[in-house]
């Protein structure tokens, strides 16, 4: 077999081992999604009257401005999840008995990865059909679904790598638990809950260009419909250099270890 | 199937291993004995790749485990202190995990799991996730698991640390299984019993430098023989037996001496045979044959044991 088979397939079982996981501790799911939907509520049926009548609306027009934000907020809670169990796994010691097997040695990662993408994926299912619940109602065509999917697909892969990464490099587990909380605030100091023309200059300017921003309005002109402009080509960007960053990050820790 | 000539390893200023040569005949077990921290796991670690030697030559399986580490692992099967489970998966997911990581195929490797799970007297437990197993019930799935990929060499770091007897009685029969089935055990613990049990031969490892090696019998006849230790009633019956039996080392105190014996029958009866005839009535009699506690501590004391 050749190289790449092997790290397939060596994949494929640990993608297995991680949904096996997954299955075995559904609570974890509940957990990461239970944070942004409580945010959403918050935001529409606290400060969402206020809010929306900032931008010439009401509670509903904000509904539709928060959620791209709720979305990445639900990436970034589940990046925590993503750091936790790979940094659980590295003291287990089951890590250790994986590198003494001629196995694909990218295999224990990338089985990580996928899975945490998938259970972020989950937890965005569950955060979107709340926001349906409780009356969101977007207006993508198919073509502009399958944008929204790409996008959330892309912003996943990159965070859990950059997640993975992190949860390498702590030393405990609850370090691994708190450092990416970090990306759950991000959506804030960006585009997420208000436009960033509100802002006071020095914060405007990093709301502006740092890496939810343009994800956020890729996803908020495809909900709406509206043409994504610039905005799709720095979110590819930032995601493509997030995860090649995570990655390369991960693997020298990995293999460091 | 091992063969190992001045092994170095140091953490910055700390070495660990100082130059360690270790020869390993295949189908045999070889045991690792030292105290903690004398480096027996750090041994490990470098014959089983996970970690690099500073320098020497190794050979494991014929291979050098720094240029050659996917050669090394799949000959070998690690399990102890730094391997585990996943305590999330049960036990027969754990071995169809290792087994679909060997690449053994469906069918092959679920029968291999049921064969494990039978032999370690895990049947009953498959189906229960790991992290409700006792001690002794997941330091036997863990070893199963070393085992899943049919190595030729296992490595067992303190296979029965922290279990009770009966466990450890369990592992030791497994061991022996194993060799009986050709497979060659290279064996780290610091209890001397295991290694005299279990061992061909034996190395100590003390402060990072092998202090003896050799057959159990060998290390034994390192340090002096055995002695017979007598204990009396009274003053007088301790005088009189020392007098009869020539002692020399009389501990009044304790109603006590101690004269130089192996312990065998006839030296006992010839003993007891003239403490009668001095009149001296013995309470009781203790037989200390030297022991591999003896050469461990002679070897790893600055002074002699005794």
């Amino acid at each position: 077999m050749s190289t790449l088979t092997l790290t397939v397939r060596d994949s494929g079982t640990m993608l297995r081992r991680n949904l096996r996981h997954l299955q075995r501790y559904p609570a974890m799911i509940f957990y990461l999604a239970g944070m942004p939907v409580i945010f959403l509520l918050l935001f529409v049926f606290v400060f969402g009257g206020t809010l929306g009548a900032g931008l010439g609306g009401g509670r509903a027009e904000y509904l539709a401005y928060v959620v791209p934000g709720i979305l990445l907020m639900t990436i970034g809670g589940a990046a925590a999840g993503t750091a936790v169990s790979v940094a659980t796994d590295m003291t287990e010691g089951i890590v250790a008995r994986f590198r003494t097997m001629a196995i694909a040695r990218a295999a224990v990662l990338t089985g990580h990865v996928l899975g945490s993408v998938i259970q972020t994926f989950v937890s965005l299912v569950i955060v979107l059909g709340v926001a349906l619940a409780v009356g969101y109602r977007p207006t993508p065509d198919p073509v502009a679904w399958l944008g929204i999917l790409a996008v959330l697909a892309m912003t996943s892969f990159a965070v859990t790598w950059l997640a993975t990464a992190l949860g390498l490099v702590a030393k405990t587990v609850e370090e691994a638990s708190n450092t990416p909380l970090l990306l759950t605030l991000l959506p804030f100091i960006g585009s997420g809950f208000v436009p960033t023309g509100s802002m006071p200059a020095g914060l405007r300017q990093f709301a502006e260009r740092q890496p939810f921003t343009p994800i956020m309005e890729t996803l908020r002109a495809l909900l709406t419909g509206a043409p994504v402009g610039h905005h799709i080509w720095w979110a590819t960007a930032w995601c493509a250099a997030i995860a090649l960053g995570g990655y390369l990050w991960a693997r020298r820790r990995y293999n460091a270890r | 199937m091992i063969t190992a000539t001045g092994v170095r390893k140091a953490y910055g200023d700390l070495t660990v291993l100082d130059g360690i040569d270790l020869h390993v005949p295949a189908g045999s077990i070889f045991a690792l004995l030292g105290p903690n921290g004398a480096g027996k796991t750090t041994t490990v670690q470098i014959l089983s790749t996970l970690i690099g030697a500073d320098a020497g030559e190794i050979r494991v399986a014929g291979h050098d485990p720094a240029t050659e580490p996917d050669a090394v692992r799949a000959a070998i099967g690690v399990t102890g202190q730094f391997a585990a489970v996943d305590g999330l998966l049960t036990g027969r997911e754990n071995l169809v995990l290792m087994a679909d990581l060997h690449h053994l195929g469906r069918a092959r490797g679920r029968r291999r799991a049921d064969e494990l799970l039978e032999q370690f007297d895990l049947t009953e437990a498959a189906a229960k996730q790991a992290s409700t197993y006792s001690g002794g019930m997941r330091r036997r799935l863990d070893i199963a698991m070393g085992l899943v990929g049919t190595p030729r060499l296992v490595f067992l770091d303190e296979p029965t640390a922290g279990l009770d007897p009966r466990s450890r009685q369990m592992m030791w029969g497994t061991v022996r299984r194993l060799v009986a089935d050709g497979v060659t055990i290279f064996l780290t613990t610091q209890y001397l019993e295991e290694a005299d049990q279990l061992a061909d031969r034996v190395a100590v490892l003390h402060g990072g430098r092998l202090v003896a090696e050799g057959r159990p019998d060998e290390l034994k006849r390192l340090v002096p023989g055995g002695h017979v230790t007598l204990r009396f009633a009274d003053g007088p019956a301790l005088r009189a037996a020392a007098v009869a039996l020539g002692a020399t080392d009389v501990d009044s105190a304790q109603l006590s001496l101690q004269v130089p014996g192996d312990g065998s029958v006839r030296s006992l009866r010839a003993m007891l045979a003239a403490l009668d005839g001095a009149g001296a009535e013995v309470e009781t009699l203790t037989v200390h044959t030297p022991d591999l506690d003896d050469v461990f501590l002679a070897l790893t004391a600055k002074e002699p044991a005794r």
